[in-house]
């Protein structure tokens, strides 16, 4: 029961601790995303929290999309035409964008990603996995 | 095992030497010592559903109905997968099923209900539901030398090396399909029992070792009765050749419940047990090929998070273009990660827990038992896998259900639904939680096997631990970095 406890207090520090993160002035980030078939590129954007994105979307080849999961945005580019998206980056994490207009066999796998601010799940997971893994080997213990 | 190596077995089994002259009883017997086990036959309003055929039978009728639709689906509907039955159902529906539902839930639960095995076995036995007069096929044993998971490992190698193509083109999987189907067909008409499901299909070699990582199992209660059991009509009725009261895990059980019917002392049980309960059992030796599945299995989850999650653009193509230079370096990749990597740093790893404990037993075989530790947390990572690409295109099921062909019809109206559960911020929590538990699953399994040796010595398990960290770091990456 101690180990228990233990482990689940430990857990809960890991949960809960507050991350330093960097002070930023919120400032305007163009992202110009070539969209070609199954591939964006960029594929991986990088914003600070409270930016104000703007997403240029062109499409190389056919039509492709552009849904940002977790923020409820869409988009679509024809070849040729330049779509536009903004948005204020208000949601920390990282959210997938995938294309919604279909492309070819692999159009359902077809997923970039923008990340706002510090990806603090990955670090806490990374935390949690050592203590899963501690917790595992000497909660067994006989 | 024969019939006689079964009566052989039973004979020199030292519990069933202490037979008592209790024979004979008409009911169920009372299972001893196994306070973790709960007999789900002992439920009176769940037995029926157990030993009954006609359930069974009802679920094996529509799966084989749903596969021949997926046929069809596949052969003459449109050749875009994410608009055909056959992609949305295999690769979405039912592969989701599988690895939320089935194994982790029942072991090789599905195996039971496999359309694809079923023309075959009912040949085999010369009749659907029972045994016929008039049975078909040489009934020849499986060549020795084939025995064990190599070709399944094969098989499942070759799937991940085809997958971006197989998992979106409908024609494709559709020929897969039909030639599985054939594959079994002709295997049952040559060889014994399912010898296609035990030796080869590569599904089977999934679902079987994961099985081991299942709550549920099909066991002998008393095995005394056993002994003074000289028909073995369990034996003689299992489609799978084997006799329950040897079965040490659930890796090969199909769970079909045939050998429940036929025992005529009711003497066999279908018990809920606690998770990894088949692993690190001191009387199981494991063997090489087990080591090797486990670990393709990681890798193979880890590639394919990569592939199908990952935002590299450059990959997914890779995958895709069969037959190109930018396909052979991906082949390349791919298999140097499940041939060369994943075994070789987790034999190093094992390599190196031998020597700092000073336990010289010999190295094939402690890495054969330490893989054991790879299961569950393999078998949470395949499910966390899933979920990355499973739940954001449920809709797609609903899409195909009413225009399975993409040939414009709407059946049901659900044709052009654009909904889409909002699971982005839900994915990732479950994605890191199942990940968790699977590291928690494996560091319980090294505690109990370093218990298990003669010096009780942890370092012997600690790098191979750190080896199942590893991969979970690299698939929390993967999937939520």
């Amino acid at each position: 029961m101690f180990r228990w406890t233990l482990f689940l207090a430990l857990a809960f520090v890991v949960l809960f601790a507050p991350v330093p993160a960097r002070a930023t002035t919120p400032a305007d980030r163009t992202f110009h995303i070539q969209a070609s078939r199954f591939a964006y590129s960029p594929s991986v954007l990088t914003v600070n929290p409270g930016d104000r994105v703007t997403i240029e979307l062109t499409a190389m080849d056919v039509v492709h999309g552009l849904s940002i999961d977790g923020y409820n945005l869409q988009t679509t580019a024809t070849p040729g035409q330049t779509a536009r998206l903004s948005f204020v980056a208000d949601r920390l994490g990282v959210f997938h964008f995938h294309c919604t207009t279909t492309c070819g066999n692999m159009h359902p796998f077809m997923i970039g990603k923008i990340q706002v601010g510090q990806n603090s799940l990955l670090w806490r997971a990374g935390g949690l996995a050592i203590l899963a893994l501690a917790a595992g080997f000497f909660i067994s213990c006989r | 095992m024969d019939i006689n190596q079964a009566q052989e077995f039973s004979l020199q089994n030292p519990v069933i030497e202490q037979v008592e002259a209790q024979t004979g009883r008409a009911r169920r017997p009372v299972s001893a010592g196994q306070p973790d086990r709960l007999d789900l036959l002992r439920i009176s309003w769940l037995r029926p559903f157990l030993v009954s055929q006609w359930p069974q039978f009802l679920a094996r009728a529509i799966t084989l109905t749903g596969f021949l639709f997926t046929l069809a689906a596949g052969l003459f509907g449109t050749r875009v997968g994410s608009h055909n039955f056959a992609i949305i159902f295999v690769w979405l529906a039912w592969w989701t099923a599988l690895k939320l539902v089935f194994i982790p839930l029942g072991g090789r639960s599905w195996c039971s209900i496999c359309p694809i095995p079923l023309p075959g076995e009912w040949l085999q036995r010369g009749g659907i539901l029972s045994p016929g007069q008039r049975r078909f096929g040489l009934n020849l044993r499986w060549p020795r030398r084939l025995r064990g998971s190599w070709l399944q490992w094969g098989g499942f190698l070759a799937i991940g090396l085809f997958s971006a193509l197989t998992l979106t083109d409908a024609r494709v999987t559709a020929w897969v399909l039909l030639g599985l189907f054939a594959l079994a067909l002709v295997l049952s008409l040559v060889f014994e029992n399912r010898s296609f499901c035990s030796y080869l299909c590569p599904i089977g070699g999934f679902t079987g070792i994961y099985a081991q990582v299942a709550p549920l199992e099909v066991r002998v209660v008393d095995s005394s009765l056993c002994a003074t059991h000289n028909e073995k009509t369990c034996y003689q009725s299992c489609p799978w050749g084997l006799y329950p009261l040897a079965l040490r895990n659930s890796a090969q059980c199909g769970l079909c419940m045939e050998c429940l019917r036929s025992c005529p002392r009711d003497n066999i049980a279908v018990n809920l047990r606690l998770f990894n309960s088949d692993l690190g059992q001191p009387s199981r030796s494991y063997r090489l090929d087990e080591a090797f599945l486990a670990l393709m299995m990681l890798g193979s989850a880890l590639a394919f998070s990569a592939v199908f999650t990952g935002p590299w653009g450059s990959l997914k193509s890779a995958a895709f273009a069969i037959g190109s230079t930018r396909w052979a370096l991906y082949a390349l990749g791919f298999l140097a990660l499940n041939l060369v990597l994943m075994p070789g740093l987790f034999a190093l790893a094992v390599w190196c827990g031998q020597k700092w404990s000073g336990i010289k037993t010999p190295l094939r075989g402690a890495i054969a038992s330490q893989s054991q530790v790879l299961l569950p947390l393999g078998l949470c990572a395949w499910i966390a896998f899933t979920i990355s690409f499973a739940l954001p295109k449920l809709s797609y099921i609903l899409s195909v259900i009413s225009d399975p062909f993409s040939w414009g019809w709407n059946l049901l109206g659900t044709a052009r639904t654009g909904w889409s559960p909002e699971v982005s911020w839900l994915s990732p929590l479950i994605q890191v939680a199942l990940l968790l538990l699977g590291l928690f699953g494996a560091a319980s399994l090294a505690r109990r096997l370093a218990q298990t040796t003669p010096r009780n010595s942890f370092r012997q398990v600690l790098p191979g631990l750190a080896y199942c960290l590893a991969f979970s770091i690299a698939m929390l990456w993967l999937l939520v970095g």
